[in-house]
């Protein structure tokens, strides 16, 4: 597959007064941002966009000279124009930092081996190192296997947990301790209503801040694009002809993330300001300080407690501890054991049975799973 | 009568034969022009190949919020959205900014 960029346009001719761009009045305005209304043209939305980028990074102390800043490169639109982005900007302002393209290889047949065609030709064509790191690899199980075990119901939930360790570990093998990931301001919004809309009030307060470290961590996150639209990051993409993938994953998308993201664009298309006006809303608000509780009684040394069908019991109701190692692999994890490993033990005891069902040819096993599934008489 | 060339990018090109470029030619009552709102009912009347499909190109009548339409570059909002009148070899493209990043 290779990239076919969008199509040139012919020039406007016969511009109206009105029809100007607000910033330099010179050339025909393209669009409306959706922070302020403001119309401009193509040039000065280029100029803008990057330079509110570059204000976020310096206000928040993002990067310090001689640091190695590792990109969390999907392929997709965002971390595409995020890796192009930081190379601009880091030539232009001279912030001093090493970037490099970090992947995660999941193991789905048909969505993550296209898009990692896209990260490849990203590397040459904005002259990056790329390092991919495979769940197979680390953890002996792809994707399409994990489907075919667990079923496509809890997909996202296995491939959310794997990857967040994934891109830790990678950084970790590269001996880099920043990394930079393309969620936009939209993300973050959803984010927000997701948390509230669950209660989920111990994430609520962490949920918009620009970096992410936990205690003992050596691995950094931030958000360059905290405050970037969507809408905008999209038409960046467009006007420059950036190369990126666009399709859905083959498994389910997490229907809650989804029914929130429909939510948010249909109040978007009333009041362009809300996703800006809910992140907002989401750093002001702080939790009253809870009651310092006892400690919790010691586990069972058990503690994973294994359903007969394989899942497992994900003990979410007990005290929330930063900086506490997994006794397994060594991973952050607030609990004795990590949810990676968790979710690894109750794969492991499905293991044979899947191997017995599906012959030798694992690869796309899922996918077959699923077409089989769609399947009526 | 015009001409004009249609571009479904950003993954919305699955439910048009998964082409992304398109040579449209839409027909005029007698007599009157043919705005984007003609060229909409056309794409959904004549290109959407699977009916169940419709949902993810137009909500309420409209374009579904989280698609970017674009004529010649510029955001269709701007341009009078639906009573735009369309010329030979204007560019449309609308582009979905629903999926992962």
């Amino acid at each position: 597959m290779s990239f076919k960029p969008p199509s040139d346009t012919k020039k406007p001719k016969n511009v109206k007064v009105s029809q100007l761009c607000e910033l330099c009045h010179s050339r025909k305005a393209l669009i409306k941002r959706p922070k302020n209304m403001q119309k401009i043209c193509k040039l000065c939305f280029f100029h803008v966009f990057e330079t509110e980028i570059h204000n976020t990074i310096v206000s928040n102390s993002l990067f310090a000279v001689g640091e190695k800043v590792a990109v969390g490169a999907s392929g997709g639109k965002d971390s595409t124009v995020l890796a192009y982005v930081l190379k601009l900007l880091n030539e232009r302002y001279h912030y001093g930092i090493d970037i490099v393209l970090l992947s995660i290889d999941e193991g789905i047949v048909g969505y993550r081996d296209d898009s990692l065609a896209t990260v490849k030709r990203n590397k040459e064509q904005y002259q990056l190192p790329l390092e991919i790191v495979s769940y197979r690899e680390l953890y002996d199980w792809t994707m399409d296997e994990i489907v075919a075990c667990a079923g496509v119901r809890n997909s996202c939930t296995y491939c959310g947990v794997f990857r967040r360790q994934a891109l830790d570990r990678g950084a970790a093998k590269l001996g880099i301790k920043h990394v930079v990931t393309g969620h936009n301001a939209d993300d973050m919004a959803e984010t927000v209503l997701m948390n509230i809309l669950r209660g989920d009030v111990a994430r609520l307060e962490k949920s918009t801040s620009i970096i992410t470290q936990s205690a003992g961590s050596p691995v950094k996150r931030s958000k360059p694009f905290k405050f970037s639209y969507q809408k905008e990051i999209v038409l960046y993409a467009h006007y420059k002809k950036l190369d990126y993938f666009s399709t859905e994953c083959t498994y389910a998308p997490e229907a809650f993330r989804g029914t929130a993201r429909e939510l948010m664009k249909n109040l978007e298309a009333v009041r362009p300001s809300c996703i800006i006006d809910i992140i907002q809303s989401g750093e002001m608000l702080r939790l009253k300080p809870k009651k310092v509780k006892k400690a919790p009684p010691a586990q069972a040394a058990d503690a994973v407690e294994v359903r007969s069908d394989g899942s497992v019991l994900l003990n979410r109701h007990s005290g929330f501890i930063d900086g506490n190692r997994c006794e397994r692999c060594g991973y952050l994890s607030s609990n004795k054991i990590c949810k990676a490993c968790m979710l690894l033990e109750g794969l492991q005891q499905n293991r044979a049975k899947i191997l017995l069902d599906t012959d030798s040819s694992i690869a796309g096993a899922a996918k077959l799973t699923r077409t089989l599934e769609k399947l009526t008489f | 009568m015009v001409k004009v060339k249609v571009e479904f990018l950003g993954g919305l090109d699955v439910i048009f034969d998964k082409e992304r470029t398109h040579k449209v030619t839409v027909a005029a009552d007698a007599g009157s022009d043919v705005t984007m709102g003609d060229l909409i009912d056309y794409i959904v009347d004549n290109m959407i190949k699977n009916s169940n499909d419709r949902c993810v190109f137009i909500e309420n009548d409209n374009i579904r919020p989280g698609i970017l339409t674009l004529i010649n570059d510029t955001d269709w909002e701007l341009e009078g959205e639906k009573e735009y009148v369309l010329e030979d070899g204007d560019v449309v493209s609308f582009t979905s900014t629903l999926h992962g990043g």
